[in-house]
């Protein structure tokens, strides 16, 4: 268990601590504001929904701080929050649920267990729970067509919470029974919890119990129409079924909203997350979704450049105007974030370099469309026995990483042109520092090889990221580490610590030097390659991230986690700012469009699913995969979605035609009540079956050919 | 729905190990005499710690990217909970239990067998297993899936089966009758013609065999180098009919290839042409993707006719086209064997020829030769059934002619020959004395 509490103070001092260490560390390049100090002010405002409870768990978590004499802790959540000294002030908590930065993070992320299960002491006569329950059931039977879809949602948490206090108060026969009779009645995407819940019978099983604390912690979210959340109201009070008011009022958060009650489509479109849907006022929050200004360089025609075009025995008909990449960038897209508000790392010249290659290779981009797909290109991975367990590419597709189960990180390139390592320091010295190819002089030729494998890991390697720049390789691993690896000498540089449990997920920013990752901790951290703690800490999800990705602007993060829900946080602030509800199963891909206006996730329930970032709306739903989706690209321009999944296929999807087909007014994004048409079918522009080789990884090419790779496995 | 549920309440109905396990394992570990509610509770516990780390391992195998859960992701499970590994349990492919059951008890246990330590050391060290290596294919080329060894066969045989059976059914990518969404499998986009053809009947699709460009280079060099003269570019033509996954398009055309070849052959008595044809039937045989139900009507009359025709080669004294024959009948034994079926009962067609023929008395020597070894192919129960009863009479024939003046060279020959026929027919012990009676 000291472990358990190591972790805990370790998250719990970190946000304070390195806010403040960074700020001295490096003048100002790095994020420097403390995460907790911009939220608390803000989310004191929006503080609508402040409970009793919340401020039990914050006391229970001072008091447990104040027991194992972290002062300094004490003092610093006591400000964060806005507690005075030693008074309980109602307004200073925070909401829990929309995850507003690092003071709620500490408050929610591990509320003392005996305070928390506490709130079920009070019970009522547990042979009456069945009847309260049918009495309900039979009731939301009987209301009209319209309002029975909304009024069905409350039956899940409605249930789970009963089962719960019968099983707390120490019912076991009646919780038997009582789950017996209503489980089949539940939705089939519940069918995971509700095999959890069924294998928790007694008391002491529910100390400790995750999903549990999480039922308790974060109010179940409905959305219900005015119109139908009277007629409830009116039915429990009539009936003097206080038990069950009791639990919607302690348990659950209804989100009413005035206007049309939703049909049984829209909710269940929506419906399925572990906690229920995102209030509508956690996707308010404004996001700067545009792309950041490219840097103007100038494209330089030079002759070796011509030589090379008539090699290929293509004449030169057009010369590549000179700033057409510039012209575009040069208007300030107004959805985007100013230039400096992250602090990106300045240009080098090799970066120069390496975009100037980009922008002559996106000349020679195949447009893609409906009637122009992309060629696809595998990589299989032979004789990796079940081991492969992640893949990266390199932007400009060079080379290939891959994470294996026996602690391996592996690298190859897929170009002529070998990998080699840096000569050892004492020939280093021997080099003339002043020649002009100087690089290519430092690289040991003896070394040259195909593939490299790196060793340091000491479990699964289930996360790979590859710098923008080629020069260095993050992995993460069911070690706790996340490691930074050099791509020149092909040893490890850093192990960053701060995980403790297997970190399932890392990516680089697209700018370089920051990275996010996510594991079962249930905290997504972001990192900078040269601080060994963390400048970010994303706390809010329920269970364990899965997956991690950034957003091409570099301000935001997105996580996917095991609690079926997506969060995209501002990684200046390090608040939550959109959860999207939907999917039906733990989330394993995430992919932002190229100008970064759409997200799409997919999940092990086959679906991918479509966001609206601007205004956190579900954009559609692409159906079709029998199995987990691994792995989602958008194509270079955005046209084509390609998914990769478990059911060895790689499937291409119409995007462009599902955003427009989309019908949108006023009303439904205000509300976000969208209707999701069922035209998969007609998006799906084709699918590609391996022979028994389960797709983990997609990349679009600079030139748009799609790379994918997985292992066979016969 | 009320069935559904009742499935679903069977799958949730928590399972608890039974109490006698509880025991068991507590007189393993030195503890006798344990109390019947202690076993209840510590069972339940078990059961639900159990439950617990199976959940957790799951979350192991689906990181892993695996179907199948292995002992790895038990012990990374029992890590989370701080709890030490099992070790020792290291298979990656099964999990070693065993089942036993006896005396009214079942039992799953580990089999540990003693091994002797000098067994291990002497034994020669297995081969090191291979390492991972990366290969690169297309999947897909602007849309089209290439059929290339690396990549599934584009029509498996059961869709091929459903387009020769039920044409109706089956639209193929870029036929415009139906054009609706089955089409998009292959990746080629079809004009929206689906509001046209609503409502009326259905007509029986076009089947154009279009072939592209790049195939019908392949079919031009495959049909030359199987007909060519040389014998390693046929080889290797028919190397590549018997394996290539991606020929079903070009099925029609091999096929009358085939019948038309043997047709004008069989006329101009080109032993070596016939030779080469019956091979590539033998190569579109071996190979495992194709759907040949379909091309039947062409293939048998024409391996039959390499069996039984009177004449198929120029100097029928010298050529040696009994091996022709043989090798024919072997094919068309083996086309009995995996095409007949009740309703098309092609054996006992076949049979039915090859008896009709060899009784009639004027059927010639080499012809009644093709007879016999078409039915000597065809098993056992055909042989005791058909060629068994008759080698009296077919004995007393071939002593005619032997024995009797010299008429025909050739007949004396193609005596000779189904006399060494009836007798090597091997396996099944004939009774030599019929033949010499």
């Amino acid at each position: 268990d000291t472990s358990l509490a190591k972790q805990k103070t370790d998250i719990k001092t970190e946000p304070s601590t390195d806010g403040f260490g960074n700020n001295n560390a490096n003048d100002g390049r790095v994020l420097s504001a403390s995460p907790g100090s911009g939220s608390s002010t803000g989310s004191n405002k929006q503080t609508a929904a402040v409970t009793p409870e919340d401020q039990q768990t914050l006391l229970a978590v001072l008091q447990f701080l104040k027991k194992n004499k972290l002062i300094e802790s004490v003092e610093i959540l006591r400000r964060e929050a806005g507690l005075p000294e030693n008074s309980l002030d109602p307004k200073a908590t925070e909401s829990a649920g929309a995850g507003s930065g690092g003071a709620a993070a500490v408050a929610e992320d591990q509320p003392d267990v005996r305070v928390v299960l506490s709130a079920y002491s009070q019970q009522g006569d547990p042979t009456l729970y069945e009847v309260y329950y049918s009495d309900l059931k039979k009731f939301i039977e009987t209301v009209l067509d319209c309002h029975r879809a909304e009024l069905s949602q409350v039956f899940y948490p409605l249930f789970v919470h009963m089962y719960l206090e019968l099983v707390y108060n120490n019912h076991e026969s009646e919780a038997k029974a009582f789950f017996e009779k209503f489980s089949g009645d539940q939705e089939c995407y519940y069918e995971e919890d509700l095999r959890v819940l069924s294998g928790l019978t007694k008391k002491e099983h529910m100390r400790g119990n995750e999903t549990l604390l999480d039922f308790r912690t974060s109010k179940f979210v409905l959305r219900i129409s005015r119109d139908s959340y009277q007629l409830l109201k009116r039915h429990l009070q009539e009936r003097q079924n206080n038990q069950i008011w009791n639990i919607i009022q302690e348990h659950l958060y209804i989100d009413i909203f005035d206007g049309m009650p939703r049909s049984k489509s829209q909710i269940d479109a929506m419906s399925g997350s572990l906690a229920g849907e995102a209030k509508r006022e956690a996707n308010k929050t404004k996001v700067y979704y545009g792309l950041l200004k490219e840097p103007e360089i100038e494209l330089p025609l030079d002759d070796e450049d011509e030589e090379a075009e008539n090699e290929e025995g293509k004449p030169k008909k057009k010369k590549p105007k000179k700033d057409s990449m510039g012209s575009k960038s040069k208007k300030q897209d107004p959805n985007a974030p100013s230039q400096n508000r992250i602090p990106l790392p300045e240009l080098k010249d090799s970066d120069k370099l390496d975009k100037i290659m980009y922008m002559k290779e996106a000349t020679k981009r195949i447009r893609l469309g409906s009637d122009n797909l992309p060629s696809v290109c595998f990589y299989t991975f032979l004789n990796a026995y079940q081991g492969l367990t992640a893949v990266d590419f390199t932007d400009d597709s060079s080379l290939i990483a891959g994470g294996f189960a026996d602690s391996t990180v592996r690298v190859w390139s897929v170009t002529p042109k070998k990998l080699r390592k840096v000569k050892s320091a004492a020939d280093l010295n021997l080099i003339d520092k002043e020649s002009d190819d100087v690089l290519e002089r430092i690289m040991d030729e003896k070394t040259a090889s195909e593939s490299k494998i790196m060793y340091g890991h000491s479990g699964p390697v289930y996360g790979i990221s590859f710098s923008p720049d080629r020069n260095y390789l993050l992995s993460s691993s069911e070690d706790g580490t996340v490691r930074l690896w050099s791509l020149l000498t092909f040893t490890c540089l850093v192990a960053y610590k701060g995980h403790n449990y297997p970190v399932w997920d890392t990516q680089f920013s697209p700018y370089g030097y920051y990275f996010v990752s996510g594991g079962h901790d249930r905290v997504a951290r972001l990192w900078a390659t040269d601080h060994y703690q963390p400048l970010r800490i994303f706390s809010g999800h329920l269970a364990d991230i899965t997956c991690t990705r950034f957003h091409p602007n570099s301000n935001y993060v997105a996580t996917g986690s095991s609690d079926r829900t997506i969060r995209v946080w501002d990684v200046l602030s390090g608040n939550c700012v959109r959860i999207f509800t939907g999917h039906k199963g733990p989330i394993h891909s995430l992919a932002f469009s190229p100008n970064g206006k759409f997200l799409a996730s997919g999940a092990t329930d086959g679906r991918v699913l479509l966001w609206d970032i601007g205004h956190g709306l579900m954009m559609g739903e692409l159906k079709g995969h029998t199995d987990t989706i691994y792995s989602l690209r958008f194509s270079r321009d955005g046209e084509i979605l390609a998914s990769g999944s478990m059911d060895n296929t790689v499937r291409l999807w119409d995007v462009m035609k599902a955003f427009d087909d989309l019908e949108t007014d006023d009303f439904t994004a205000a509300t976000g009540h969208i209707h999701l048409q069922d035209n998969s079918q007609e998006l799906l522009l084709g699918t590609y079956t391996t022979k028994s080789t389960p797709v983990i990884h997609l990349h679009f090419t600079r030139r748009n050919l799609l790379l994918a790779a997985g292992a066979f496995n016969p | 729905m009320s069935a559904m549920a009742e499935e679903r309440r069977q799958k949730h109905c928590s399972v608890v190990l039974p109490t006698e396990s509880m025991k068991a394992m507590a007189e393993s570990v030195g503890v006798g005499q344990l109390q019947e509610d202690s076993c209840v509770a510590l069972s339940e516990e078990v059961s639900y710690r159990i439950k617990e780390i199976a959940q957790d391992a799951l979350k192991f195998m689906h990181h892993g990217k695996r179907r199948k859960l292995t002992t790895s992701d038990i012990d990374n499970a029992l890590k989370l909970k701080n709890v030490e590994p099992l070790y020792g349990f290291q298979s990656q492919e099964f999990i070693p239990f065993r089942f036993a059951s006896g005396g009214g008890r079942e039992l799953h246990f580990y089999e540990e067998k003693e091994v002797d330590l000098s067994d291990i050391i002497n034994t020669p060290l297995p081969r090191v297993p291979l390492d991972v290596s990366l290969k690169a294919h297309w999947l897909s080329i602007e849309g089209m899936q290439p059929a290339i060894p690396e990549n599934p066969p584009p029509a498996t045989k059961e869709q091929q089966k459903v387009e020769s059976t039920e044409p109706l059914k089956v639209v193929k990518p870029g036929q415009e009758e139906e054009g609706t969404i089955q089409g998009k499998g292959q990746g080629t986009t079809t004009p929206d013609g689906k509001g046209q053809c609503l409502g009326l009947i259905r007509l029986k699709p076009r089947s154009t065999h279009e072939l592209s460009v790049e195939q019908q280079l392949y079919y031009k060099e495959i049909t030359e180098a199987c007909v060519g003269s040389c014998e390693a570019k046929r080889a290797e033509a028919l190397q590549s009919i018997a394996t290539d996954p991606g020929l079903y398009q070009m099925l029609p055309r091999f096929s009358t290839f085939i019948s038309e070849g043997v047709r004008v052959n069989v006329v101009q008595n080109n032993l070596a042409l016939l030779i080469y044809l019956m091979r590539m039937v033998k190569a579109l045989m071996d190979n495992p993707t194709l759907y040949l139900e379909k091309y039947l009507h062409e293939l048998i009359p024409a391996v039959v006719t390499c069996i039984v025709s009177k004449q198929l080669c120029l100097r029928p004294d010298v050529d040696n086209h009994w091996a022709l024959r043989d090798f024919a009948a072997r094919l068309m034994a083996q086309s009995c064997k995996t095409f007949s079926t009740t309703t098309n009962n092609i054996q006992s067609r076949i049979t039915k020829t090859f008896t009709k023929s060899w009784l009639d008395d004027k059927t010639q020597w080499t012809t009644r030769y093709g007879c016999i070894a078409g039915l000597a192919e065809l098993g056992p129960d055909v042989i005791k059934t058909l060629i068994i009863p008759r080698l009296a009479i077919e004995g007393a024939r071939i002593k005619a002619v032997m024995e009797g003046p010299v008429i025909s060279n050739i007949d004396k020959i193609g005596a000779e020959h189904v006399q060494s026929l009836l007798l090597l027919s091997p396996k099944y012990p004939i009774p030599y004395h019929h033949l010499f009676i």
